[in-house]
């Protein structure tokens, strides 16, 4: 059996990104993939890259690694909303300042997307979709039809997506699957404090998804983030486990499970 | 002029305009001229309707969309959504007149029971009784706080869906217009969808200059352009006269591509004002906000 460590967009939780390094470590993999978007969102943004580089995690770019590495005035989040927008360029910002050149070569130098072939399994790894780095693939806005579809496209058995921020994962027609990997950076809208990364354990014969909930510091790193002066909204989010940004673009069904 | 081509890259979205033109009010910037006697398209019968979302799943359809007219003037209609919700995520597009507490009950039901999304776009364009009456009628205002406030107390959340029939520049205060007078009618978190008036309809009339304003897409402007941003790339409308390209040109003839889906052309000349609005503003007629502030311009910080 082969055991993959499947990390979303990490948004600089660094201290996220450390507990579930160590749980990694306790549970034993084979891989450790990172599926992009390294900073946003949180504190102190260098404090990830030694992280990832000292324990071989395999990154690809997010949209905003994407915009980081090539200077870009925006984050390329896809939001529409002016709410949204001001939050995101608040964001993208601070994440820009305070990134080191070295880092932001470094993002340049990753790959779009990973393909594996594990077990017989073909797998793609990407940020939003096959199709489109910021495209949003949503529980409930995805239709069988349409995943089959990326599924081809992609010439995969398996697809594994970030980039919403919420965890989901489907069972389609023979045998392949589709996983939004969740994300460390920011807790679901959930009202729990807790972040997940997925773990694919391939047979040649079976693939299994496993959520790994990581329990970690998440008051040292509102702390941080009021250091940093970071939005008050942000840290809101990070203690209740409730979004309290970027909800426009979430569709109905995700949206009335929130508190906002 | 030599006009740009736009090629459907994949069926994203398909749309239904399942009363055809037959609408219950008859606003005074209606994009396709829907109104009581509005019957240049007619109903879609539930076996067409039925026909064209199988079509659709074999192409990999993302999301199903139902308009008109008023689609809940179809007595079908909820047997329709629920056809279309167990295959895919369906957005309703209505002025919110017919939510009666029964049909609201119903629509929670049908949202509660299925995996995906459903929609509910409600019509408001402004926030006073006033300014959204002369637009939309008599009466409406306070007929659609009633239908948004049913829904609400279901759990639904619906999309309240506001055409910009001001200047730009008083986006904000008209968006802190609409949410507190949501909030008075008990929407505690109101989803707000802005979208550009259309130069198409009876706009036309009701504001001359937005047709005379108005200029034409050119090959030079989709260089370096996401094409994505264009409807025509990702959707398609049915009615009962056949396949059109999108929602918005169903007064445009040439913007008929087939009889059905499958046999409907691939490709469409981007010739028709109207195109502009999706290359200024995205695909408005999806459910996420336009891009009311205009495409981000991608500068070093």
């Amino acid at each position: 059996m082969t055991r993959l460590a499947l990390l979303g967009g990490i948004y600089s939780n660094y201290r996220a990104l450390e507990t579930a390094l160590r749980q990694i470590e306790q549970r034993g993999a084979d891989g450790i993939y990172c599926l992009g978007d390294l900073g946003a969102f949180g504190p102190y943004p260098d404090r990830v890259y030694p992280l990832l580089r000292s324990r071989g995690v395999e990154c690809i770019q997010g949209n905003y690694d994407n915009s980081l590495a090539g200077g870009l005035a925006d984050c390329q989040c896809g939001y529409t909303d002016p709410r949204d927008n001001y939050f995101a360029r608040l964001s993208y910002a601070y994440t820009f300042e305070n990134t080191s050149v070295e880092n932001k070569a470094w993002l340049a130098s990753l790959p779009m997307t990973r393909r594996l072939e594990v077990e017989g399994w073909r797998i793609l790894l990407c940020h939003g979709s096959p199709r489109k780095l910021n495209e949003f693939l949503w529980e409930s806005t995805s239709s069988d039809a349409f995943l089959e579809y990326l599924l081809r496209l992609a010439d995969a058995d398996i697809v594994a997506v970030t980039h919403t921020g919420i965890k989901w994962h489907r069972r389609l027609s023979a045998g392949r699957q589709f996983i939004n990997v969740g994300v460390l950076g920011r807790p679901e809208n959930n009202g729990l404090t807790h972040v997940v990364y997925a773990e694919l354990s391939l047979e040649r014969d079976a693939a299994k998804v496993e959520f790994v909930p990581v329990e970690y510091d998440f008051r040292a790193l509102a702390a941080d983030m009021a250091e940093e002066k970071l939005p008050p909204e942000f840290i809101e989010t990070i203690l209740t486990g409730w979004w309290t940004t970027c909800l426009e673009i979430l569709p109905h069904k995700e949206r009335a499970h929130g508190r906002f | 002029m030599k006009f740009p081509f736009a090629e459907l890259v994949h069926l994203d979205n398909l749309w239904f305009q399942v009363t055809g033109t037959l609408c219950n009010l008859s606003c005074t910037h209606c994009f396709n001229r829907s109104g009581p006697q509005a019957r240049s398209f007619g109903f879609l019968t539930l076996a067409q309707v039925q026909e064209e979302l199988e079509t659709a799943v074999r192409a990999g359809v993302k999301e199903i969309f139902f308009t008109g007219g008023e689609p809940f003037l179809h007595p079908q209609l909820p047997e329709m959504l629920e056809l279309s919700l167990a295959v895919a995520p369906t957005t309703v597009l209505t002025n919110g007149m017919l939510i009666s507490n029964r049909l609201a009950d119903r629509m929670a039901e049908m949202e509660r029971k299925a995996r995906y999304s459903l929609e509910i776009r409600v019509s408001l364009d402004g926030w006073t009784e006033a300014s959204n009456d002369a637009l939309r009628g008599r009466g409406v205002f306070k007929q659609v706080l009633a239908a948004i406030e049913r829904l609400c107390q279901r759990g639904l959340l619906p999309l309240v869906t506001v055409v910009r029939t001001w200047d730009e520049g008083e986006d904000q205060a008209a968006l802190e217009g609409f949410g507190s007078v949501l909030k008075a009618a008990g929407y505690a978190r109101p989803r707000i969808k802005l979208l550009p008036a259309l130069p198409l309809g009876r706009e036309l009339e009701r504001s001359p200059q937005a047709g005379a304003e108005s200029s034409l897409l050119s090959e030079e402007m989709l260089e370096g352009f996401d094409r994505d941003l264009l409807m025509c790339s990702n959707s398609r409308l049915v009615t009962d006269r056949g396949v059109w390209v999108c929602p918005l040109l169903v007064e445009i003839p040439a913007a008929r591509l087939g009889a059905r889906l499958q046999d409907a052309a691939p490709t469409y000349e981007l010739k028709h004002p109207a195109c502009m609005s999706c290359y200024h503003y995205g695909t408005i007629c999806g459910n996420v906000s336009a891009l009311i502030e205009g495409p981000a311009e991608l500068k070093r910080p």
